[in-house]
């Protein structure tokens, strides 16, 4: 049976496995002088053994299908702003950003009144720019027309 | 004895001038709202408002952060009592007592020997931490580099060892971390390491955008499609004061919390969660009515309340005095001393007395200001739980941005919050901690810098470890504690830290 301990474990397994191939352009020196890539391929070994042991340890685990991922679309939303602001804000400045990100997530994903999520984006935009940018003196990016 | 008094009189002139008492206020009142609100811990919290201490000096910086930790260690208790939701990790067992106590009509008298419990004890383990904290310092000018491997090593095999669950998954996830750790520039041979030409992972993951994914964004991943908030009780102002009887009961435990809750901290691990569970566990079997324990027993609000505060300043004993961090949030708070200039460790105490015992000072005047705070405010804390979700966690998705980005002035570090915040949602979901991970990458180029020159130092024999006692008896103490979790394993019976876990998960 398909458990969460056997799919972690497995998991772990998989990347420990990608770090090993990875490391291999890097020198790996000797026990007694150990080069770039020694510890990196120590630990992997040691993720190796360690996933390997989940998964083989994990039959007594909850069934994957027993794990709900019923705010799934909500993640994903909050993924994609997250991913936006990322993509944007160097682009186009931290205040045009954040309250495309929030109108996305209030209009969209929560699906307030326009009017509310409008006020609210254009509100916490700028209220966190003026406190930290021009209070706090944080710097925050500014994209085209100085916004 | 007359030098550390002497010593304290200098750190209260700092801690006492206008600024720095105006920045630790300002860090207790946001402290306590970061506790107060589910989802957002200390970590997150120091790791988001870390960019807005830029501007300042070193002293009041860190003192405002400071604030901030343990003003959530307070604030945390209320969602507990009043809610049933811990506003932050360690508040978990004061859900069971405290809120049993709320629904008999008696929250605010729950709420008082919470913050009564957390004043005496944050002052308490001051005390501790002002004593402790300078000849251990002294006694770490011993340490090499043997000796920082086998410490650094031991507090990961401590933190795997204490934390709940499955010690094999903890271990799983501090090798995660450490590896994560391994990203970027090696500092023996200056080879890029897992860079794939992103020129800002030269530096390694950052701490920051590390921990808010892991804990700040993960969270929000993982709660914000829930839509009805739960039912609050609210308590009157003048229903805080306990009855002699409840005094009473509170007074041994709160005792008994402030000695376990430091020594606890000491220890690397998540000391906050682990000194409330133990400090349950052990009122319970104290006490002459055990059945008490569950439906609103005094002891079970004291005890663990305390123990989690008095775990904070202990929690600062080996990150002040050594430069070692016991776990992810003096992880955090040491990073963001090297932010301001400050290397904490063995060479702290002499060259920056000031900071130091100011900081020291400022932890009593912290604890006096939240004492105040807590109780008449604690209405006002609450008003902010009413905030519907929907509204709140965009608020708080933004602040992770901005805190993230403005460490660096790095777009990478947006990338590598989200990437945390991912992969945090989905260990969560299949049961694992993510505390080590944090705790890993922190670690990790220290870990390897020991290790390898204390290969140097030993012309690559490993005997070194085994030689030099002090790293002989750290190695053999964490090795003991691998054995010991064995043992369970073998027996396949609940040991303490699976109960632990089902505590946290609300099945107890």
């Amino acid at each position: 049976m398909l458990t969460v301990d056997r799919v972690a474990g497995a998991g772990l397994a998989v990347f420990a496995l990608v770090v090993l191939w990875q490391s291999r352009v890097l020198p790996l020196g000797s026990l007694a002088n150990p080069g770039p890539a020694y510890m990196p391929v120590a630990l992997a070994m040691l993720l190796l053994i360690g996933g390997l042991a989940i998964a083989v340890l994990g039959r007594d685990a909850p069934a994957l299908r027993s794990l709900g991922f019923d705010e799934w679309r909500h993640a994903v939303a909050i993924f994609a702003a997250c991913a936006f602001a990322a993509l944007a804000l160097e682009r186009l400045g931290y205040r045009l950003t954040i309250f495309l990100a929030l109108l996305f997530l209030l209009g969209v994903v929560e699906r307030k009144r326009p009017v509310v999520a409008v006020v609210f984006a254009l509100a916490f935009a700028a209220g966190t720019y003026l406190l930290f940018d021009t209070l706090l003196r944080v710097p925050l990016p500014r994209g085209p027309f100085g916004l | 004895m007359l030098e550390t008094l002497h010593n304290l009189a200098v750190g209260f002139s700092v801690a006492l001038s206008p600024p720095v008492l105006l920045y630790a206020f300002v860090g207790c009142v946001i402290g306590t709202l970061v506790g107060v609100l589910p989802g957002v811990g200390p970590l997150a919290g120091i790791s988001l408002l870390l960019p807005a201490t830029f501007g300042m000096d070193a002293t009041r910086a860190i003192v405002m952060l400071a604030g901030i930790y343990y003003g959530a260690m307070y604030g945390g208790s209320t969602t507990s009592i009043l809610m049933r939701i811990p506003g932050e990790a360690a508040s978990v067992m004061t859900c069971i007592d405290g809120y049993a106590m709320a629904r008999k009509g008696r929250a605010g008298a729950a709420l008082a020997i919470a913050a009564v419990g957390s004043y005496v004890a944050g002052s308490a383990s001051v005390i501790g931490l002002m004593l402790l904290a300078p000849p251990l310092a002294a006694f770490a000018l011993r340490f090499g580099p043997p000796e920082y491997f086998a410490l650094l090593l031991f507090g990961l095999l401590v933190l795997a060892y204490m934390s709940s669950g499955s010690m094999l998954k903890s271990l799983a996830m501090a090798a995660l971390g450490l590896l994560l750790g391994m990203i970027g520039i090696d500092q023996m041979s200056g080879y890029f390491r897992f860079a794939y030409g992103v020129v800002e992972l030269g530096d390694g993951l950052g701490v920051v955008p590390v921990a808010v994914g892991l804990f700040g964004l993960a969270e929000i991943l993982a709660t914000a499609g829930q839509a009805v908030p739960p039912k609050v009780i609210e308590p009157r102002l003048r229903e805080l004061l306990p009855s002699r009887a409840e005094w009473r009961d509170a007074a041994a435990p709160i005792g008994r919390g402030t000695v376990l809750g430091f020594l606890v901290g000491i220890i690397p691990g998540s000391a906050h969660i682990i000194s409330s569970f133990v400090s349950y566990a052990l009122e319970k079997k104290l006490s002459k009515r055990p059945e008490e324990f569950g439906h609103g027993a005094v002891a079970g609000v004291a005890g663990p309340e305390s123990a989690n505060n008095s775990a904070t300043s202990g929690a600062f004993v080996p990150m002040l005095a050594l430069g070692v961090p016991s776990g992810p949030i003096p992880a955090v708070m040491l990073a963001a001393m090297m932010v301001h200039g400050v290397s904490p460790g063995p060479l702290l105490i002499r060259q920056q007395p000031e900071l130091f015992w100011g900081f020291i000072a400022s932890m009593y005047v912290g604890n006096l200001v939240l004492l105040i705070l807590n109780l008449p405010l604690v209405g006002l804390f609450v008003n902010l739980l009413r905030v519907p979700y929907p509204y709140l966690y965009p608020a708080i998705l933004t602040f992770s941005i901005l805190g993230v980005y403005a460490v660096n002035g790095s777009v990478v570090d947006v990338w590598i919050m989200l990437a945390m915040g991912v992969l945090g949602y989905i260990l969560r979901k299949l049961g694992f901690e993510t505390a080590p991970i944090v705790l890993g990458v922190v670690l990790a180029p220290m870990i390897e810098l020991a290790l390898r020159q204390s290969l140097a130092m030993s012309d690559g024999h490993y005997a070194i470890f085994f030689q030099r006692p002090i790293a002989a008896a750290l190695l053999a103490v964490g090795l003991g504690m691998m054995l010991l979790s064995l043992r369970s394993f073998i027996r396949r019976g609940l040991d303490w830290r699976a109960r632990m876990a089902l505590a946290e998960k609300g099945e107890s």
